[in-house]
């Protein structure tokens, strides 16, 4: 693997006195789609959250170890959270576009960031719907609600928006489970397209989808990480017992 | 076919039969009649203030022949006893009861003695004349000097009359000839709501937003119950705080003129407002989903970013309601009116002047007027007119918020 993205060491995470995370240690390369898998309540949402420190809003969190982004520790005194996010995207499992029209759901990200510019946020608006491939079902209805969006639409709206802060790393936490076949589709071909341009990790409960859009594999279980490595070799020959199990089907 | 029927069974008419449930039934009743209830109640206390006042609205000379015998007996309300009429209906002021009622009454000695502002009997010619008719207009801002004014002798008094100095800015309701000039009270009471409303708004709105975005769970656990604990201080209290402390506080720093006036009531009014604003805006920011948040904050956000971009328009509906009922609250205020607005009906812009509201005139006046009396249903018609008011203000907000706000924020 070369081109490491993101390199974890021994990250621990606890809610309160439970241990959530035990001594995650993973590197997450670059320009790839690393999927993680396990089974529900595993920890692999809580991992993801840790990357763009969405955890800090939970007041009971506390978190041992390194999360070290390009070689910075992200979970540094001297780092602003706030800067983190902006260069770590997320995409969550519910979508959530806010209570605005599309133009401005879009908008918001660089906005708050300071561009006042019209044209210029015409034009983000319009790139980022483009990349998020809607740009042809929204172009008429910008100032639409967002919320009066199928879901499927909301979801990539909401891909859209993070992509509009153009952010480096993209984290999707189980980003289609709530969506129809053909709107997953849309997405994974999406997030096929991104990882061109960005480091992506998806959440996925569904084994196809972790097989058909992503380049690793990490599973997860019991807050451990049980394995990682080419989604390939994952499913085809995994070398831990319980990923076998898991992949196949005989739990979880 | 029979062996089989006995198992398949589980779904016949019979069992699937409709069943009337009388508990269930009867308990669905009460609870809709209970709803049903407060509205009941509510139109009818409209409809009870609202007919207090209707003498105002018979113009003509029925009403003044009605206005004058409810003068007259308003005086000694003890005489109903003596005339079978009023006996029998006191609270009616129908024209024929008046009718009835005057001959005695008026033209008496007794009724020049007791109250010479009975309009029609000769007292009144020498007092009244300037009331009606163009004079009060020209001193619309000296209350005072009313008497010297003296020029046209109408005699045509009642409704029409009252109705004439509804729009002057005189409040002078007892009087040889009384003047119901509501303006200087409206005055008042806009003034005492703008003054309350412009700090109690922010400072409630900006605090739900503190308990609900930045603080800790433990602030907020602290913070939010004491917030809600100043709704529950009877506005007395609040009202002697703004008597006693407040106004000399505020006289020292902006060095008024009167101790009691608009400023010090609306500060007053405005801790009176405060909780219900905060209670309910911070329910309405509490509600705002989570999501919202966390989408904006994994934009790179910051919390106050979010909190104002995200969170504070999203709750608008129910921040903009939780200011209604301020307002509300504020209007209709009573007890700190009476007690911290020194009660001078003016119409000045100044804020710093002192102020007569629609509701504090009531509970002021309400003990001390006679029944029947057009002093009475003026009140009653003020009144309904605060009833007018809030209804109107909650129409508009319902409306509002759910054709526009709704709409811009939830895309319905």
């Amino acid at each position: 693997m070369k081109d490491i993205k993101i390199k974890v060491n021994d990250l621990s995470l606890y809610y309160g006195d439970k241990k959530a995370l035990n001594e995650i240690t993973m590197d997450i390369p670059a320009n790839k789609v690393t999927a993680l898998i396990g089974p529900s309540g595993c920890g692999k949402s809580t991992f993801l959250r840790c990357i763009n420190r969405m955890n800090d809003l939970i007041p009971s969190v506390s978190i041992t170890g390194k999360m070290l982004v390009e070689g910075v520790d992200i979970y540094d005194k001297n780092v602003d959270v706030v800067n983190i996010r902006k260069k770590i995207g997320m995409v969550f499992q519910k979508s959530n576009p806010f209570p605005k029209s599309i133009y401005e759901n879009i908008a918001y990200g660089p906005r708050i960031n300071g561009m006042k510019d019209k044209t210029e946020l015409d034009e983000i608006v319009e790139t980022s719907l483009r990349q998020a491939a809607i740009w042809d079902e929204l172009k008429d209805r910008l100032d639409d609600s967002a919320l009066g969006l199928s879901g499927g639409q909301q979801q990539r709206l909401c891909i859209a928006r993070t992509l509009a802060v153009s952010p480096d790393i993209i984290l999707m936490d189980e980003p289609a489970s709530a969506l129809d076949p053909i709107s997953t589709s849309k997405i994974e071909e999406l997030v096929h397209q991104l990882k061109e341009q960005y480091t992506i990790i998806i959440v996925t409960h569904n084994m196809q989808q972790a097989a058909r859009t992503s380049d690793h594999t990490a599973f997860f279980y019991m807050g451990n990480l049980i394995e990682m490595g080419k989604t390939n070799s994952i499913f085809t020959k995994p070398v831990q017992k319980q990923t076998e199990d898991y992949i196949t089907g005989r739990f979880g | 076919m029979n062996s089989e029927s006995p198992i398949k069974k589980t779904f016949t008419q019979e069992s699937l039969k409709k069943q009337f449930r009388l508990s269930e039934f009867l308990a669905e009743k009460f609870i809709s009649m209970i709803a049903f209830l407060s509205i009941a109640i509510i139109f009818l206390i409209f409809i009870f203030v609202f007919k207090e006042s209707l003498p105002l609205f018979s113009f003509g000379s029925d009403a003044k022949a009605k206005t004058e015998a409810q003068a007259t007996s308003a005086n000694k309300p003890e005489s109903y006893g003596t005339e079978p009429e009023g006996d029998l209906k006191p609270e009616s002021y129908g024209t024929e009861n008046a009718e009835d009622l005057k001959p005695e009454s008026y033209g008496t000695e007794t009724t020049k003695d007791l109250k010479p502002e009975t309009y029609g009997s000769e007292p009144a010619d020498d007092l009244k004349p300037e009331v009606y008719g163009d004079a009060p207009k020209e001193d619309l801002s000296v209350p005072a000097e009313d008497e010297s004014v003296g020029a046209v002798s109408e005699n045509q008094e009642g409704s029409d009359k009252t109705w004439n100095t509804f729009f002057t800015s005189e409040w002078v309701p007892v009087s040889e000839n009384p003047r119901f000039g509501l303006l200087g009270l409206l005055i008042g009471t806009l003034k005492v709501t703008i003054i309350a409303m412009l700090i109690a708004g922010p400072l409630a709105v900006l605090a739900a937003l503190f308990t609900s975005c930045f603080a800790s769970k433990r602030v907020k656990e602290i913070i939010k119950p004491i917030i809600e604990m100043l709704a529950a201080f009877p506005s007395v209290v609040i009202g002697f705080f703004a008597l006693m402390v407040l106004a000399s506080f505020f006289q020292d720093v902006f060095g008024y003129d009167s101790r009691l006036n608009a400023f010090v009531g609306g500060v007053a009014m405005a801790l009176a407002a405060i909780p219900i604003i905060y209670t309910i805006s911070e329910d309405a920011l509490a509600a705002v989903p989570k999501t919202y948040t966390e989408a904006s904050l994994a934009l790179g956000a910051s919390k106050w970013q979010t909190a104002f971009f995200v969170v504070l328009p999203a709750a608008t509906p129910g921040i903009f309601a939780a200011l209604l009922l301020g307002v509300g609250r504020v209007f209709g205020e009573t007890m700190i009116a009476l007690m911290a607005t020194g009660n001078a009906a003016l119409v000045s812009a100044n804020p710093f002047e002192s102020v007569r509201t629609f509701a504090a005139t009531i509970g002021a006046e309400m003990s001390e007027t006679v029944f029947g009396d057009t002093h009475y249903s003026v009140l009653f018609f003020i009144g309904s007119l605060l009833f007018i008011f809030s209804f109107a203000l909650n129409a508009v907000a319902e409306f509002y918020v759910k054709g526009k706000l709704l709409k811009k924020f939830q895309g319905k």
